[in-house]
């Protein structure tokens, strides 16, 4: 299997000394970055296979990397990592381009495998991420816009739905009678829809459920 | 002192009675009197309801006795006519402006009344919009009565120069004073936010320190301790999250609220972290709140006996019911092994949501970690 290439960007460097301990041999962190301007530059410089970006940071934040780098076409996967489990942060970082959010608290063997995924072209979704899609998109009485970005399929919604309930994508194969692979393809057609959906709830949701 | 009960208008004559030692009819007849003779009435009772201050009571007044006002007025539009079919108050004619202005600026006195005011202000929009009016229609009534005394003296036209020059000299005292004003109030505005940051700060410092500091110190002091250094940091993590994440929510009140309660407690009771994701929301009922009490068993057993590391918690609430997955990876075990005499999952779990209509699943198998799937019917929005 070949080492993927990885990019660190955190502002605090504690915790990118730990992250970087806690990665598999598959593997490669191929540099550091503590905020907006030097991670922009740094992507550019180093050209990772997967970012690992924090959603808060100085100068704009996990967002305004994902503007800026995304916004001159690179072809940077990325993966938001952050203690903040706020509705609008993490549906922000994933409409802003990231392929997927975890929070700090996961373990090194979990990160290591979420990596991997992203670097694949999968999207990665915590059961929380999850949570929030289902409530997201369940919570609109008004008929979708674009009914194919709008809403989620039935399957799309049970494999959601076990992702919430803490599966693995194994363990929601086994579940539903399906591969690994197609897990994977409903989860990034999960992604897509998120990251295309132009339904003005999915952004009023996400702040409603802040300021409640 | 004026009264709060036993008011017939706004318990002038009442309260000057009680401190007179009379009977409040002499009284009330005298002001009647006084009214129809040359309107001095209305302005001296105008007078006496701004200079006594309300009896002060959180008692709510008795309605007005209404026969008592429609009596007294009566009895003054009665004498009214007569005084004015016999020529009496002829002379008194001048003293309606004054009585006209002291109504309307009684009614701006009125605004103005410390505690009056703040109830008015502190109400809704419409309250507001009530005193504009009063206010508007006090500066009408205030207006009309300067120059209805003035056109009964028969003066308006010497004193319209006077009106004039006035006017001018008060504009331009206006203009003069306006960006002062403006700048006072701006600079009270800008103060009034500075101190709502100071106080945000010090409630945000209060929080850290009796919170986070207060944690840290007692992680140092069981550093040899592992498994309760990750209690404290879990549980000190849960707390600031809500603080600084979550709406308040009530845990007595909506579900999930009381799931997340159920949980965080669970959790500081048997320290392992217990993951919780919440797709909707409603109120408790009683089946619901039964549910909760599954839901918490479910959790004690995983977290006491699976020898998993993290238990994960999932509710969801859609239109017609509420599901509540709890799921461990742990060693999982085999339904019938268990000995019937184990309370549990056959009582707590499986019994408890039977008796309220709703259903218990359990899945597992040894090796496999368990999943406990609860639903239940929903009675409330």
């Amino acid at each position: 299997m070949k080492t993927v290439r990885v990019l660190i960007v955190d502002d605090h460097r504690l915790f990118r000394s730990g992250v970087r301990a806690e990665l598999g041999p598959s593997i490669q962190v191929v540099g550091e970055a503590e905020d907006v301007e030097s991670a922009v530059a740094t992507i550019a410089e180093l050209e990772p296979d997967v970012v690992l970006l924090d959603v808060h940071m100085p100068g704009g934040g996990g967002v305004e990397v994902l503007r800026r780098v995304l916004g001159s076409g690179a072809q940077v996967r990325f993966l938001a990592l952050s203690v903040s489990d706020a509705a609008e942060d993490v549906i922000g970082v994933i409409r802003g381009g990231a392929r997927g959010y975890v929070t700090k608290t996961i373990s090194g063997a979990e990160l290591t495998d979420a990596i991997t995924r992203v670097a694949d072209g999968d999207a990665v979704f915590s059961p929380r991420l999850a949570g929030f899609v289902l409530d997201a998109f369940a919570s609109t009485e008004a008929p979708p816009i674009d009914p194919e970005l709008d809403s989620l399929t039935q399957r799309e919604r049970e494999v959601l739905r076990l992702i919430a309930r803490g599966y693995a994508y194994k363990e929601i194969a086994k579940e539903l009678f399906i591969s690994v692979k197609t897990v994977e393809t409903h989860v990034s057609s999960v992604l897509r829809k998120l990251q295309l959906s132009n339904r003005h709830e999915l952004s009023r949701w996400a702040t409603a459920r802040r300021l409640v | 002192m004026r009264p709060r009960a036993g008011r017939v208008v706004a318990g002038v004559a009442q309260g000057a009675a009680a401190q007179l030692r009379l009977d409040p009819v002499v009284l009330r007849l005298a002001f009647v009197l006084l009214t129809i003779l040359d309107g001095v009435g209305v302005v001296a009772y105008a007078a006496l309801w701004m200079f006594t201050a309300t009896e002060p009571t959180e008692q709510p007044h008795g309605s007005r006795d209404w026969g008592q006002v429609a009596a007294y007025g009566l009895l003054g539009f009665a004498f009214g006519a007569l005084a004015l079919v016999s020529g009496a108050a002829a002379g008194g004619l001048a003293m309606w402006p004054i009585a006209v202005g002291g109504i309307g600026s009684l009614i701006l006195w009125q605004q103005a009344e410390p505690g009056r005011r703040q109830k008015w202000m502190t109400s809704t929009v419409g309250r507001v919009r009530a005193t504009w009016v009063r206010s508007g229609i006090g500066l009408l009534l205030v207006g009309v009565g300067v120059i209805g005394f003035l056109a009964a003296q028969d003066q308006l036209a010497q004193a319209s120069t006077g009106l004039v020059f006035t006017g001018v000299v008060l504009g331009g005292v206006a203009l003069i004073a306006a960006p002062w004003l403006a700048a006072l109030w701006r600079e009270l505005q800008k103060e009034r936010t500075e101190r709502i940051r100071q106080e945000e700060r010090a409630e945000v410092a209060a929080h850290v320190h009796d919170s986070v500091l207060h944690t840290l110190t007692l992680i140092q002091r069981a550093a040899h301790d592992p498994r309760e250094v990750t209690r404290l940091a879990r549980s000190q993590e849960r707390d600031l999250r809500n603080w600084l994440y979550m709406p308040k929510q009530d845990a007595d009140a909506t579900l999930a609220a009381a799931v997340r309660r159920a949980a965080a407690e669970e959790e500081d009771a048997h320290g392992v972290p217990i993951e919780i994701v919440c797709v909707g929301d409603c109120d408790l009922d009683d089946g619901l709140r039964a549910m909760v009490h599954a839901t918490r068993q479910s959790m004690v057993n995983a977290a006491k006996y699976s020898e998993s590391p993290v238990v994960s918690v999932y509710l969801e609430v859609e239109p017609g019911e509420a599901t509540v997955f709890v799921r461990d990876r742990g060693k999982g075990f085999v339904l019938d092994d268990v000995p019937d005499d184990r309370m549990g999952i056959r009582q707590s779990i499986i019994g408890r949501m039977e008796r309220f209509g709703g259903t218990a699943r359990v899945k597992t198998a040894p090796g496999e970690g368990t999943e406990i799937m609860l639903t239940m019917k929903r009675t409330t929005p």
